[in-house]
């Protein structure tokens, strides 16, 4: 049962509760008439101490998508931290007026530190480059959705594989699931940190491969999480000239990949995916959107009680 | 080897890394203290080369938690009437608070002054902490 409880990373949830929430958020995706009235007379508190349009967006359609009302702030200029109140005095202000909290905040930690301070459940909407768990469900929703399994699958990363902490996060919740092998492509700047090899999968001795041949690691690919190469990741302009192309994904390479991938991308997109795989049946990053909002339905039907 | 007279009834703070009794003694009060108070740097050992040890003639209270926390590898031995009749072994604790400051700029508690500063064991081996918020690792004793 995950009612009333906070979700501020991946792991707060078992194996067992993530399946429910799928389940849940399968059935909803089906019938999602049948839940706009679930949440009625509910309201969630939407705040973002840090821009994002659609993470934002993704958690207050699905809260009024089940009925419920939104209130909140979508830049922190327009929040009372500008006066300089702490985030424990926010948390407990707004916690007396709605049943669940969505937060997002720059600073590392924040979703926990007000999780301790609030009276109703916190949900991290991304906690700098810490935690972002429901872009983790969305992730694990579309991978289960598409393939109808989370387990036995070969799952190729590609770009910033350092600091990105979707990757992260991810390689983190798949690798809580059985037989799953990842292939990590990215340049020697932005490789798949130790904390990630040696803590996550090491431990739960997992097969990996590291390569800088993207063309090459392709054709075995399940699933295929790309991310973008931010230019000021380099230390020169010549080595992200040189390197940026490789990591692009476009029609040529695609026809080396299985006739079932699903290429995934947290998104934005900028330039690593070329706007002709679009309209490849193996493009999957829109879809994966929506699954966001729906995997986001289900955690708050979940967390209200209402499911 | 210097010698020290035996105390009667008190502690012996025993294995301080050398180096490292100072800031005990510090930490401990100890300049304050009433009763006799002897404090060895250096002193040969077999097992760690030299250590330092702290003998106290009077029974003080220690939060052996952060205590273990300093330095695990020190014993304290409990002295009634000269004779040892407890030896306390100090382990890492499993979380301190507001004993190490984060120092990840990006933490929340680098800008939430009064949340407080937990620190979890994340392995005991090696002896790492990770700050409970941003999962900053530190190893390094760094009382506050």
């Amino acid at each position: 049962m995950v009612t009333g409880r906070h979700l501020i990373e991946p792991k707060d949830f078992s194996i067992e509760e993530l399946e429910g929430l799928f389940a849940l958020a399968g059935r909803m995706e089906e019938q999602p008439r049948e839940w706009r009235d679930a949440a009625k007379g509910k309201l969630l508190a939407s705040l973002f101490f840090e821009p994002s349009t659609r993470t934002r967006l993704s958690f207050e359609a699905a809260m009024l998508r089940l009925g419920g009302s939104v209130i909140g702030f979508a830049e922190p200029g327009s929040s009372s931290a500008v006066k300089g109140e702490s985030l424990a005095d926010t948390i407990r202000t707004v916690s007396a007026y709605v049943d669940v909290i969505a937060m997002r905040n720059p600073k590392e930690g924040a979703a926990l530190l007000a999780s301790r301070f609030s009276t109703v459940p916190v949900v991290n909407g991304g906690d700098g480059g810490h935690h972002h768990p429901t872009q983790t469900l969305t992730d694990l929703l579309t991978i289960r959705s598409l393939k109808g399994r989370t387990e036995g699958l070969t799952v190729g990363f590609c770009g910033d594989l350092k600091f990105g902490r979707t990757v992260h996060s991810l390689v983190q919740g798949l690798a809580r699931y059985p037989r799953n092998r990842f292939v990590f492509v990215s340049p020697p700047e932005l490789r798949i940190p130790d904390f990630v090899t040696k803590e996550i999968i090491d431990k739960g001795g997992i097969e990996y491969l590291e390569t800088e041949d993207f063309e090459k690691a392709l054709p075995e690919l399940d699933i295929l999480y790309m991310t973008r190469v931010q230019k000021e990741r380099f230390f020169n302009e010549e080595d992200y000239l040189r390197l940026k192309d490789s990591f692009i994904l476009d029609g040529a390479k695609l026809r080396r990949a299985k006739a079932d991938l699903a290429v995934l991308h947290p998104l934005p997109r900028v330039n690593e995916i070329a706007v002709e795989v679009d309209s490849d049946p193996r493009a999957a990053y829109f879809a994966q959107v929506r699954y966001g909002m729906f995997a986001r339905m289900a955690l708050f039907a979940s967390i209200l009680g209402v499911a | 080897m210097l010698n020290i007279a035996k105390i009667r009834n008190g502690l012996v703070i025993d294995h301080i890394r050398a180096g490292l009794g100072i800031r005990i003694f510090n930490w401990l009060g100890l300049d304050k203290a009433k009763a006799p108070v002897a404090f060895i740097v250096n002193a040969p050992s077999k097992e760690m080369g030299t250590k330092d040890m702290l003998k106290i003639d009077e029974t003080i209270a220690i939060d052996y938690a952060l205590l273990g926390f300093i330095d695990h590898n020190i014993t304290v031995n409990v002295i009634e009437n000269e004779v040892i009749t407890e030896k306390i072994h100090m382990t890492l604790p499993e979380r301190v608070e507001n004993v190490l400051v984060c120092k990840n700029p990006r933490c929340i508690t680098q800008v939430e002054k009064s949340a407080p500063q937990v620190f979890v064991l994340s392995d005991r081996a090696k002896g790492v902490y990770r700050c409970e918020y941003c999962d900053e690792a530190r190893g390094e004793i760094d009382l506050r």
